[in-house]
């Protein structure tokens, strides 16, 4: 996306959204070894349900206004800003109301949807982007601080075509379910693996005067303790980001109870009328 | 022998949500969008007296004030309601938005700013000055207890055999009485709508769970045909039951964007969603138990009672599942509800049930207390042969498999029973289990497959994913049943211009939408062999359309895969590009002559620091006996979630309401307290599958909600047995132990 004043701009399909329409990759990693699953396309996996809604929008973006809609008298913001800053890469000067929030203006400006709004005021973790490399809190940003600042969103996480590890290891993992929080969960984690890298301390490392640079789930989930996930995928999203810190895989939790298993439990209790 | 079904199988709308692409209400744009910002009242009862908004509407950017002095009415309340978790239909009662000065409850709406932005809409929300004619009202459930009815709907509760003399002459008894107080479902995804007129014609982006009954909503409110309006919801961010009504915000949007002529967009703040859709209710509950010595139960005694509001009649059906659980042949589960000055509460996931047995399970295990039985041992003694309610036998019912396999995984045997016996360090530690119960519901649903020559399908139904994986599953059962790799299968949902789905609540979605996919692959498949027979030649001349298959690209015989047409020529010979079939899935008449139940047993490990009162789970086995598992992967991440809503509401969910004001004081994340990383710790889930032939064809369950009945039970037991206090009402805050 180019330097973009025109807040009504039309949606367009980008050249990933075009490509779509011609594959649907594989969705399966059945016995899929790791290296070839970090491998999957960035494009597998966004249906064309997606693009059909692409459609739709098109379809209303095209509609002009009818003679006697309502429009402001003064609609103008007053105490406008402009910012220059880089999102994503991409140079990005933006006319703001002052009072408009990083998050808003990825949202309402920008088309840059995947940073989610869940509270607003800093309680959820939803709305987390990358700053200069460090994570923040969008929804507590004023845009008019950014001026300079280079902001990562997680539409930016992902390289061409191929998806960043955390992006492949939620997958994984099954970290997420209704999604919501996921982009504020991948930042977040990105961002943390940074701090990490740098020797952060957290509030359960046990000894502050050695820099920790290897994480224990424990600091996992202490360090992620600001992202809120209410479907609760938590021990997924914390395999995710052990695999990606240490390589280290996370042994499924779940089984099916096989039928020896079944026959055994089933006689035990026809001997024994017990626990 | 199936190829994908019981498979692990990533979602197929993983990338879209982790690059962010995945696409939730607020998020669709519309040309000349305008922003709503609602204004909440501030009085818990009585009238509007006068409503200001010279200021507001001065504000830079400002298009226009709703009030219930100019917002048109909106027409016959029509939509119908869904009620898990017994499925019966009931009447739209729900609020709507300045259709009067009347106030029902404190922060409701009383005025919607339409601006050029958000800033603009929130910022002149502000200098909307209302003043009340506040009356006395009653917010507090306790204050009205006496007050409490049977609700209408329903049959009023009959007692099974006498369960009175029974509870007088049982040699061992305990009662005892259990609170749950408010709580909210708090959905990361705030609840948002984006309204677009052309004409008379309305499209609506929502966060929804159910597209058809906001579409009859929106087309009754506003007099015009369901056909003209399109209710579309790709994405939920989370819903748990809070969007399973169409609530207050999708008619008042419409409503504004229909007035101002232009697209307007609502988005709920984290406030709003507190009074903006429902909560669980404030229940209180009674339970009497009376046993032989032996264990057996003689007598059970279930009241519960909890909150509506003065306008709209709702009750969770609390004591539902009492009637089923255990075998005891007198038994009294009465449910009432009172009203209060508060909006009205709703479905909040497993509810009732969770509720429910969050009091039955902690009765039975002080039951075994006094009897001095081990926990897991009582709830065998008195395990269900058959359904206690109806004398029906179970379609399938592994619980005993769970109770058994789930102790042994836990290490139960090892379990000293008396309480403040186990430590860690100085930690405590308590074992508690508990059984999880929900229904096998199904209800009609509709799928369209359409499948295409070049050997991809395309299926659709107005179904929702609100995170259990609803994408994903039916794109397996439509894979395995049309014999294509997942990849070739598009599953499109969420459009009320698809055919007919039910809302997703009740654990109900891959029972009722998956058995139309089945049955729409099914007349697929029938349709093939139709044209296949055609042929004198056919090598599948003479077969039955139940003894062929498809298959990579093959209608072949089951028994005789060697005698096979390939699909693609078939139909490139009959002139045939695609096939479409839709197919609506009903409940068989064999139902009806068993009881279709869903079980698991739950054991939970706790270690509480007796200084400070802190408690933390350390270990959830989840024990699920569910039918049949279609996606084990998105299945266990269910049933994760079922542990993590379990820590939530029995250590720290809690709407407080200033019962001076009728106000409540923690609308927000910060002071409402939901699970986060630092609390949940080991959860494992181990399947048991039954082959069930009765609950549908695929002989699926249900288990969002399972997942979660049995969890805070078994938390209140474990602190039992960790610390020797029982803590009856919820939440078991640190204080509470100290």
């Amino acid at each position: 996306m180019e330097d973009n004043l025109d807040e009504t701009s039309q949606p367009e399909l980008s050249a990933d959204e075009e490509a779509l329409v011609k594959e649907m990759p594989a969705l399966t990693d059945v016995g899929q070894a790791r290296r070839t699953f970090l491998g999957q396309s960035l494009t597998s996996g966004v249906g064309l349900f997606a693009l059909m809604l692409l459609e739709k929008e098109q379809a209303l973006a095209a509609l002009s206004a009818p003679a006697d809609a309502v429009f402001a008298p003064a609609a103008a913001p007053e105490n406008t800003i402009r910012i220059a800053m880089k999102v994503n890469g991409a140079a990005k000067t933006l006319e703001l109301d002052s009072r408009v929030v990083l998050l808003d203006a990825l949202r309402e400006r920008l088309e840059l949807t995947g940073t989610k709004k869940g509270c607003d005021q800093g309680q959820c973790g939803a709305c987390t982007v990358l700053v200069d490399g460090r994570r923040v809190l969008s929804c507590l940003t004023l845009a008019a601080t950014l001026e300079g600042r280079e902001v990562t969103t997680i539409e930016g996480l992902a390289r061409g075509e191929q998806l960043h590890p955390m992006q492949a290891a939620f997958i994984k993992y099954d970290g997420f379910q209704c999604g919501y929080c996921t982009p504020g969960q991948i930042c977040s984690a990105v961002g943390l693996l940074e701090e990490a890298r740098r020797g952060e301390a957290s509030h359960v490392t046990e000894n502050v005067t050695v820099n920790t640079t290897s994480l224990t789930d424990e600091e996992i989930r202490e360090r992620m303790s600001g992202n809120i996930c209410r479907c609760g995928a938590y021990p997924g999203i914390v395999a995710a980001i052990k695999e990606v810190h240490s390589g280290k895989e996370t042994a499924r939790t779940w089984r099916f109870v096989n039928d020896d298993e079944l026959a055994r439990v089933r006689k035990e209790w026809q001997t024994d009328e017990t626990v | 022998m199936a190829r994908y079904i019981g498979k692990e199988i990533n979602r197929v709308d993983g990338v879209a949500k982790v690059t962010g692409r995945a696409k939730y209400a607020a998020e669709f744009r519309a040309p000349n969008l305008a922003y709503g910002f609602i204004v909440l009242g501030t009085v818990a009862k009585g009238t509007i007296k006068s409503i200001d908004t010279r200021d507001a509407e001065a504000a830079a950017g400002v298009i226009r004030i709703f009030t219930h002095l100019n917002a048109p009415k909106l027409g016959p309340k029509a939509s119908h309601e869904q009620a898990p978790p017994r499925a019966t239909e009931e009447q739209d009662k729900s609020f709507r938005a300045l259709q009067s000065d009347r106030i029902f409850f404190n922060m409701q709406p009383v005025a919607l700013v339409v601006a050029e932005t958000y800033e603009q809409a929130r910022y002149a929300a502000r200098l909307v000055k209302v003043s009340y004619n506040a009356e006395k009202h009653t917010t507090d459930t306790e204050a009205v207890r006496d007050r409490g009815r049977f609700p209408s709907q329903g049959p009023p509760p009959k007692p099974r055999g006498n369960p009175e003399e029974a509870m007088k002459i049982a040699p061992v008894k305990i009662e005892a009485e259990y609170r749950i107080p408010i709580e909210h479902h708090n959905p990361m995804e705030p609840h948002a709508a984006v309204a677009v007129w052309q004409g008379d014609r309305l499209t609506m982006f929502d966060k929804s769970q159910e597209v058809y009954n906001v579409r009859k909503h929106l087309a009754s409110s506003f007099n015009i045909p369901e056909a003209n309006v399109q209710v579309i919801s790709p994405y939920v961010g989370g819903a748990f039951g809070s969007s399973l009504r169409p609530n207050y915000y999708p008619a008042l949007t419409a409503m504004a964007a229909r007035e101002v002529r232009r697209p307007v967009k609502i988005v709920y703040t984290r406030t709003q969603m507190f009074t903006g859709h429902g909560h669980r209710p404030y229940t209180i509950q009674k339970v009497a138990l009376g046993a032989e010595r032996s264990g057996k139960l003689t007598a059970m005694v279930h009241e519960a009672l909890h909150n509506t509001s003065t306008f709209e009649e709702f009750s969770d059906n609390t004591t539902g599942f009492t009637r089923q659980v255990y075998a005891c042949p007198n038994l009294y589960a009465p449910q009432r509800i009172t009203n209060t000055d508060l909006s009205t509460p709703t479905w909040m996931r497993a509810p009732g049930a969770v509720s429910g047995m969050f009091a039955l399970e902690s009765a039975m295990d002080e039951l075994a207390y006094a009897l001095k039985i081990d926990p897991l041992e009582l709830r065998l003694i008195n395990y269900a042969e058959k359904d206690p309610e109806s004398g029906k036998p179970f379609s399938s019912k592994a619980l005993r498999e769970c109770y058994r396999l789930g102790a042994e995984k836990f290490g139960w045997k090892d379990r000293k029973f008396e309480p403040r016996s186990m430590r860690d360090g100085r930690l405590l530690v308590g074992w508690g289990t508990a059984t999880g119960i929900w229904g096998a519901f199904q209800m009609p649903a509709t799928a369209r497959i359409t499948f295409k020559a070049n050997g991809t399908a395309h299926v659709a139904s107005a179904t929702s994913d609100i995170g259990p994986g609803t994408y994903t599953v039916i794109t397996i059962i439509a894979a395995e049943y049309l014999g294509l790799k997942p990849e070739q299968v598009e599953f499109e949902l969420g459009d009320s211009n698809f055919p007919r789905a039910p809302a997703q609540g009740g654990s109900w979605t891959t029972a009722s939408v998956g058995s139309a996919v089945h049955g729409a692959a099914l007349a697929i498949t029938a349709r093939l062999l139709e044209f296949a027979n055609r042929d004198a030649n056919s090598p599948l001349r003479g077969a039955a359309a139940a003894d062929v298959e498809m298959l990579d690209g093959r209608l072949q015989l089951k028994n005789d895969t060697a005698r096979f047409v390939n699909t693609a020529e078939l139909m490139k010979r009959n002139g045939l590009g695609e096939i479409t079939e839709t197919f609506e899935a009903k409940p068989s008449q064999e139902r009806r002559n068993y009881a279709t139940l869903a079980h698991g047993a739950q054991f939970i490990e706790v270690k509480v620091d007796p200084d400070i009162g802190q408690v933390r789970v350390t270990r959830a086995i989840e024990v699920t006996a569910c039918g049949r598992i279609i996606n084990p992967k998105a299945s266990h991440s269910q049933e994760i979630g079922g542990v993590v809503w379990g820590i939530g509401m029995a250590l720290q969910e809690a709407t407080e309401i200033d019962h001076r004001f009728g106000r409540i004081m923690n609308p927000n994340l910060q002071h409402y307290h939901v699970p986060v990383h630092a609390d949940v710790h080991m959860i494992e889930t181990i399947f048991v599958e039954e082959d069930d032939t009765v609950v549908n064809p695929l002989g699926v369950k249900g288990m969002g909600e399972l997942g979660m009945v049995g969890i805070p039970a078994a938390i209140a037991n474990a602190v039992f047995h960790a610390t020797g206090k029982r803590i009856r009402d919820l939440p078991i805050t640190p204080d509470k132990l100290l």
